[in-house]
């Protein structure tokens, strides 16, 4: 309500104010439909390409051109360099252009900190690191044969475009391929009598097109090592999400795609992990005016103070907390667990036949597995909440140490209360691993390879992290420990429907969502403990005081009587 | 057989219950929302609180008003004289019925503590909440104005002193409502505007 409205209504209230104010604080905002339903939806004639895609077909875009048609690909291919070769003939430029993204290089120099990062160099409390590990962890790459140190780097043709752009659905790069995917029948998952037939290359290259959630999601949806593990607002949920989930992918309604946020330009996504924005003050980014801004905020499209003038009070609270604060309530709230904590201090443990064991819960998800250890997992998990201005500093490898303290891999910077820091939500991943205790540092272990010092298969941590150190360029002290580590990641995906954001009192009281979070006074939750027990005091004083006046003059009239 | 005065014009009784009922109400809802209990809910005691604070600077506006067009604001004006005659009639005379030493008249329709106290009302509680309350609500532009450098906890805080004052008065003043020629003729008087006097 705006100050001259209230004013006017004050004004009408001077009569019957009390019985107004009820009424007024009662109205409640119109339900306003979403804009997807007055959109208009343009019918096309199915299209190879589109005929791919599910029933959303007449809302999508459609592209101008169909590569069924191309003859370049009218070709039987066998392997994914001969389609980025065929790829190339066309976009000339496209494998230049991923070339310089965090999607090839897996590195990331962050300009506040100076830290070389990017997962090439980062080592998390998932599996922990890709050194020594490509042939496994490259089935994420965007290329073709990083098995090794020897990957080459400036081959065009060693960049996989289909796995972005693919829409049939059926291309998958399997751990183990150095980022190929099958080309020949092969048993999948690995023991399981199962069989995925050989990719049919053709057919995928005839069939490209933009990226999508499915895209995307094929890695993005499955760090740390599976379906929903790592990230918590990122899972496979979300390629055909309800409104609940989140608003703006929900299927029926906004339909967006990553790209829709995470714009593009010559390849490069926006949008990091490793320098999020986290105050964006700016307002509406128009077209036209990118001046370098992070296009991926809520801001961006939201601006700084989108609620409506019904509620004035909630855009205040923007120069202290972030949107996802209050409009990402939990996370996790598909259908999937998220992974909450990995112990690798108890992995190795073998059955009494010196197999395997693999401990499953009543909803079939590994509680132990001896290659790995123990975990735990949790679904609609109310967030931790740190003040944030953007900054990350991470534990890298070489970093010092020392076994006693919890190592915290990422820490989020931040200065309660300060401008340039908000309240974010964060998802907070807890585990144990290995460090180096002569070297003073977490330690790079060589998980997955058929070799004798692969940790999943051999069982042997000393020969595991010899082999990953030595890869790394390090000697190996030949002690170890296990320390705990913390990791965070702030959640800022499936944002639910206004109706399940946050409500004032899951913040506004003592041990609230923000129990604990500095810097900011919130009324409800922060009370100075002085005055008010002073002030109940002197009210209580007070009370007893006339109390006993009353009482004497009570008692001196009636004996005066 | 006592004498019966008109005190209480009709403007200034419907002032008095109208701010009365706000207050009373604005203290339950601003308490609510400093935390101390839950009855509306934070969300509705928020809103409440502040419509009713809009519709007291409104009805304070006529108040003034009505205040200086009247003259009545010299009822405020305030004295020492009878002061500790007051003091000893609450302390001892009230107990065996002694003669109270003020004498109502429609030019000084309050006694000398009374006085003193509206006027600290009027001039420390009142203006204390409602410029804290006024920054409280007007948050978001403080940047604008210049005085971002203001803590919200010193102003909420400052704001919290100023509403337990308005508790302690209003538990004295309605009790002494009662410390009248007989024990209702105060409240009468503020209802009818008529005032029995010795």
């Amino acid at each position: 309500m705006s100050i001259r409205n209230t004013l006017l209504l004050a004004f009408c209230m001077t009569g019957t104010m009390l019985a107004t104010t009820i009424a007024v604080a009662n109205v409640q905002p119109p339900v306003t439909a979403t804009n997807a339903v007055t959109e208009v939806k343009t019918v096309q004639a199915p299209t190879k390409i589109s005929s791919a895609t599910d029933s959303k077909q007449n809302k999508k875009s459609v592209s101008t051109a169909d590569h069924s048609k191309f003859d370049e690909l009218q070709k039987d291919f066998k392997s994914g360099p001969e389609v980025t070769t065929a790829c190339l003939e066309c976009h000339t430029e496209a494998a230049k252009q991923v070339h310089k993204t965090k999607h090839w290089t897996w590195e990331y120099i962050n300009p506040a900190t100076k830290q070389k990062l990017g997962k090439k160099n980062v080592i998390n409390n998932f599996c922990t690191s890709v050194t020594s590990n490509q042939t496994f962890c490259s089935a994420c790459h965007v290329g073709y044969g990083w098995a090794d140190d020897n990957f080459d780097f400036t081959k065009e043709e060693n960049v996989d475009c289909v796995v972005c752009h693919d829409t049939t659905g059926k291309y998958k790069k399997l751990p183990g391929l150095s980022g190929h995917p099958n080309y020949e029948s092969m048993e999948w998952p690995p023991h399981s009598g199962k069989f995925r037939e050989a990719t049919d290359l053709t057919n995928i290259a005839q069939s490209v097109g933009k990226t999508s959630r499915k895209t995307c999601g094929s890695c993005h949806f499955y760090g740390g090592g599976g379906n929903a593990v790592k990230h918590g607002d990122l899972d496979s949920s979300l390629v055909n999400p309800k409104h609940y989930l989140d608003v703006h992918m929900e299927t029926e309604g906004l339909d967006f795609s990553c790209a829709k946020c995470h714009l593009s330009d010559s390849h490069e996504v926006s949008g990091s992990r490793y320098a999020p924005t986290a105050v964006d003050t700016d307002g509406v980014l128009m077209r036209g005016k990118a001046d370098g801004r992070n296009p991926t905020t809520c801001q961006a499209c939201h601006g700084d103070t989108p609620h409506k003038a019904e509620h004035p009070k909630l855009n205040e609270h923007t120069d202290k907390i972030a949107c996802q604060t209050c409009h990402i309530p939990e996370y996790a709230r598909g259908p999937l667990a998220t992974k909450m904590s990995w112990d690798w201090s108890t992995a190795g443990t073998l059955d009494e036949n010196g197999h395997r064991k693999q401990v499953k819960g009543s909803d079939g998800r590994t509680l132990y597995d001896s290659k790995k250890g123990d975990f735990t997992y949790d679904r609609y998990v109310i967030p931790e909440y740190v003040w944030f201005n953007g900054d990350i500093k991470y534990t890298l490898f070489g970093d010092k140490v020392d076994g006693e303290d919890l190592v915290k891999i990422n820490e989020f910077l931040g200065t309660p209360g300060a401008p340039d820091s908000r309240i974010w939500p964060v998802k907070t991943f807890r585990g144990k691993q290995p460090y180096d205790v002569g070297n003073q540092t977490l330690a790079i272990f060589h998980t997955a390879g058929k070799d004798d010092s692969a940790f999943w298969g051999n069982y042997d941590w000393d020969k595991a992290i010899k082999w990953g150190m030595e890869a790394a360029g390090a000697d190996y002290s030949g002690e170890f420990k296990f320390v705990e580590t913390e990791m965070s990641w702030p959640i800022t995906h499936m944002v639910a429907p206004k109706e399940d954001a946050l409500t004032c009192k899951q913040c506004h009281k003592k041990e609230g969502r923000l129990e604990g979070v500095e810097g900011v006074y919130i009324p409800g939750r922060d009370a100075n403990p002085w005055i008010y027990k002073i002030g109940l005091l002197i009210a209580l004083l007070t009370l007893i005081g006339v109390a006993i006046h009353g009482g004497i003059r009570v008692y001196m009239h009636k004996r005066g009587e | 057989m006592a004498k019966r005065i008109y005190i209480f014009k009709r403007f200034e009784r419907f002032w008095h219950w109208s701010q009365a009922l706000l207050i009373i109400f604005m203290m339950i809802t601003g308490f609510e929302v400093h935390g101390l209990y839950t009855l509306f809910g934070f969300e509705s005691a928020v809103g409440f609180h502040t419509t009713a604070a809009w519709a007291l600077i409104t009805l304070w506006i006529f108040a003034i008003f009505w205040h200086f067009t009247t003259g009545e604001w010299k009822q405020y004006i305030p004295t020492l004289n009878k002061v500790d005659a007051m003091m000893k009639y609450y302390l001892t005379g009230i107990f065996t019925h002694a003669e109270h030493p003020f004498r109502q008249s429609t030019l000084t329709k309050h006694n000398p503590l009374q006085r003193l106290a509206y006027l600290g009302v009027k001039l420390l509680i009142n203006p204390l909440i409602w410029f804290t309350g006024f920054l409280y609500l007007f948050y978001s532009s403080w940047n604008a104005w210049g005085i971002g450098w203001l803590s919200l906890e010193w102003v909420a805080t400052l704001h919290v002193i100023g509403a337990f004052m308005m508790l302690v008065f209003f538990i004295a003043h309605v009790y002494l409502a009662t410390a009248g020629h007989t024990a209702t003729s105060h409240i009468k008087a503020m209802i009818t505007g008529w005032e029995e006097v010795d």
